[in-house]
């Protein structure tokens, strides 16, 4: 079979005109807005030192923030104005997808147009702006008619450069919720999909090659004064965006719109409810690869309208409780905490998606080891693995304060290589997840957990707020509840885990609609 | 009643820091006059020249321009009214030819049907080709051509005066001859007052009706060549050496190869 036959390459095809077309759309809003911006103020401090110093270390401070670390950060900011124009204005906007991202790509696009508009300006020739001034111009006149035009050669160079950087740094885009390109390498990732992580980056990589090459195009234009190259390439942008905004543009709206976190189950799940919304004859689309800490804000804010969260989450992240309660008493009383913020706790699916100390099977019985506890003796010399949030969570305090728990050292690791890492013995200990299938594909033990350290972990469907009242929806989705069991979602993630043509959530979302019986 | 003059300067002080550019110095141009301002680097030669139209300010005396205190005129109206030629041109390099020239009607406001036709007309009396000319931008043309088109730009508004600092300063010699002997009949033609910065005095001696030497921020000595050859300020002698020894070899020089 060769590479290209593969059909996870039609599928990411078929998802191109909507990831392109976002991401090009986002891309074009930061970069108009950061040049709206940094224009003004380059024209503004270009004679002024003091500022200008002031202006061009800010932004280069804000280019040593990880692209991804300064997209988060937009998130929670948006949220809490949002939350005050609310209180204020009675104004209420969205602090999900496009808008965080669009004005972190355009603090980022910032630099570069900045320092090339100073350096443009400040390089022309003395003598002519003289001769501006001599011939009759005002400080704007000279500006606009001589000084601008000069400059514009080395302007449109720092705008090529954000250009580029501003499409590269939107695939991040992805996780607070605005559709980019990074579609389909967050979803690759997380579901070991190898062709989407290429598509991605190949799909990226050529947009911004493109848009570099006929701004390059313009820009030599500019410089040599040549208006065929400057047009040749004005029109062959025009002729790019056109082409990658068109195909979406006045696309009907939705319908209800299924979010999913950053991992395989959450793919699977989220693509199942798609596919049962659409069976009862709602329209549907998911969302993926959603923030852990920005899906349960998008919800609330109804920027999705359901998705699948655990218990035990919730019951640490949202009502920062560190109490374990039995499972249907903790269900309870989520219940009740979620619905004053009317959010619907609709029920659970089965299954328990808890964390669970994992190791390779022969290693536990070679050691004697069978629970947490019998671990602990052993801890000071192995060393432990765990998701990127796992050592911060409430969780890993209380294990390692039931069980006094000391590892010689921790690592944090992309959730789908610890199985592997803990299997080869790179790692002695992985904070693994109960419903991953990869536990038995390596032959790996959960070990127990008799102190309770860990909450109950269940996987409940949550509805937003402006869907509390929607029967059609809750009718709808009830058929699935109670009908995952823990044996099958691990089976399903195990296939979902697997690196070929059927491992794409959507097919495995299928595999799984037949195995619970077509609800 | 003597007539008033067309610029005038009266106890006209400027400086820079420390460094005193323009010192004292009162200095009348009359209507029609073609008057060179003739000194070595430093002397305050192109000060003197840009306080008239206020690209430097003055610090202390009076400046007139037709009889107004330059002081009292908006300083952007006051230059769209004077002709600047600048050194090597000053031509703006992403204007072609024709922008260039009608770049102050222009600012003026006037209609752009009514530029292109001063353009022509302009590009006609500094004798450029203007088909060949007028689109081009000012990296295809010669030395000489360029300053033709700074000569033309200056004279667009129809101005009554005409400040030229250094004009043909960076030009071949036979480019310069004819571009001196062409601008003076315009100067005579259409009644412009013309005051020329330089530092050579032979230029300064065939070009001008008058002659102000500048050192060290002072007015030395003003006057015609011959009022000028009366002079016993030593720097001015010296000045006028140059020209007059010139002068003598070039004949001897040029005598001698006619003998032979």
């Amino acid at each position: 079979m060769s590479l290209f036959s593969d059909p996870r390459w039609s599928d990411a095809l078929s998802h191109l005109p909507d990831y392109l077309g976002n991401h090009v759309r986002v891309s074009l809003a930061a970069l108009a807005l950061g040049l709206a911006v940094s224009l003004p103020l380059a024209i503004l401090t270009r004679n002024r030192p003091a500022p200008r110093g002031i202006l061009l270390a800010l932004a280069s401070i804000v280019q040593t923030v990880p692209g991804l670390a300064l997209l988060a950060l937009f998130y929670p900011l948006l949220l809490a104005a949002a939350a005050l124009t609310l209180a204020w204005f009675g104004i209420s906007f969205s602090a999900f997808g496009f808008l965080p991202a669009m004005l972190a790509l355009a603090l980022y696009s910032m630099l570069p147009v900045l320092r090339n508009g100073i350096t443009g300006l400040n390089g022309i020739d003395p003598a002519l702006i003289e001769a501006a001034e001599g011939v009759g111009m005002t400080a704007r006149q000279s500006l606009v008619l001589v000084e601008l035009p000069l400059a514009l050669p080395v302007i449109m160079a720092g705008i090529r450069t954000a250009a580029v950087w501003v499409i590269g740094t939107a695939t991040l885009s992805t996780p607070i919720g605005q559709t980019s390109l990074g579609n389909y390498i967050f979803a690759g990732l997380q579901t070991q999909n190898w062709v989407f992580v290429l598509f991605g980056c190949l799909a990226s990589a050529l947009l911004a090659l493109a848009v570099d090459q006929l701004l390059g195009l313009i820009e030599g234009g500019l410089r040599r004064r040549s208006r065929l190259r400057t047009g040749l390439g004005a029109v062959g942008i025009a002729a790019l965006v056109a082409a990658t905004l068109v195909p979406t543009m006045g696309r009907s709206s939705q319908g209800y719109v299924v979010g999913a976190k950053t991992f395989a189950e959450q793919y699977v799940l989220s693509a199942l409810l798609r596919d049962r919304l659409q069976a009862a004859g709602l329209s549907a689309t998911a969302r993926s690869g959603l923030g852990s800490s920005v899906i349960f804000g998008a919800l609330k804010a109804g920027d999705i309208d359901l998705y699948i969260d655990y218990s035990g989450t919730l019951w640490a992240n949202q009502l920062h409780r560190t109490d374990i309660k039995p499972r249907a008493e903790l269900i309870a009383e989520l219940k009740t905490a979620l619905a004053k913020e009317n959010i619907t706790l609709l029920g659970e699916l089965g299954f328990e998606n808890a964390y669970a100390l994992v190791i390779p099977k022969k290693r536990a019985e070679a050691l004697g080891i069978r629970t947490i506890a019998d671990l602990a003796a052993h801890a000071s010399t192995l060393s432990i693995a765990g998701d990127y949030e796992f050592f911060s969570r409430p969780e890993w305090a209380a294990l390692q304060k039931a069980y006094g728990l000391q590892f010689r050292a921790q690592r944090q690791m992309q959730p789908d290589f610890m199985y592997a890492a803990v299997a080869s013995g790179e790692v002695d200990v992985i904070a693994g997840y109960t419903s991953d299938g990869l536990i038995a594909k390596y032959e790996l033990v959960a070990l127990d957990d008799p102190r309770q350290a860990i909450p109950p972990y269940d996987a409940i469907l949550l509805l937003a707020p402006k869907r509390a009242g929607d029967t059609r929806l809750q009718e709808a989705l009830k058929p699935l509840l109670g009908k995952i069991d823990i044996t099958t979602m691990r089976e399903a993630n195990l296939r979902a885990a697997g690196n070929d043509a059927n491992s794409s959530p959507d097919v495995v979302a299928k595999w799984l609609w037949e195995k619970v019986g077509k609800p | 009643m003597p007539s008033r003059p067309m610029i005038g300067y009266a106890h006209v002080t400027k400086s820079f820091g420390s460094l005193r550019a323009v010192d004292d110095v009162s200095l009348d141009i009359a209507e029609g006059e073609f008057v060179a301002i003739v000194g070595g680097s430093g002397s305050g030669k192109t000060t003197l020249l840009r306080l008239a139209n206020r690209l430097i300010e003055a610090d202390g005396g009076t400046i007139t321009v037709e009889g107004e205190d330059v002081q009292n005129v908006d300083p952007v109206a006051l230059r769209r009214r004077i002709g600047y030629v600048f050194q090597s041109g000053g031509l703006f390099p992403h204007l072609s030819v024709a922008d260039n020239v009608g770049i102050t009607p222009r600012l003026l406001g006037e209609p752009g049907a009514a530029i292109a036709a001063r353009v022509d007309e302009l590009l006609e009396l500094v004798q450029l080709d203007r088909a060949a000319h007028r689109d081009r931008l000012p990296e295809a043309l010669s030395g000489g051509q360029r300053q033709r088109v700074g000569v033309a730009r200056a004279l667009a508004a129809k101005p009554r005066i005409v400040l030229m600092d250094e004009p043909f300063g960076a030009l071949d010699p036979l480019t310069r001859d004819a571009l001196g002997d062409d601008y003076r009949s315009l100067h005579r033609k259409l009644g412009l007052t013309t005051v020329m910065i330089t530092h050579d005095m032979t230029e300064a001696i065939l070009l001008a009706d008058r002659i102000a030497v500048m050192h060290s921020g002072k007015l030395l000595a003003q006057g015609t060549p011959a009022e000028l050859s009366n002079s016993t300020d030593a720097y001015v002698l010296e000045l006028l050496r140059t020209p007059r020894r010139q002068v003598e070899r070039l004949n001897a020089l040029l005598s001698q190869s006619g003998a032979a």
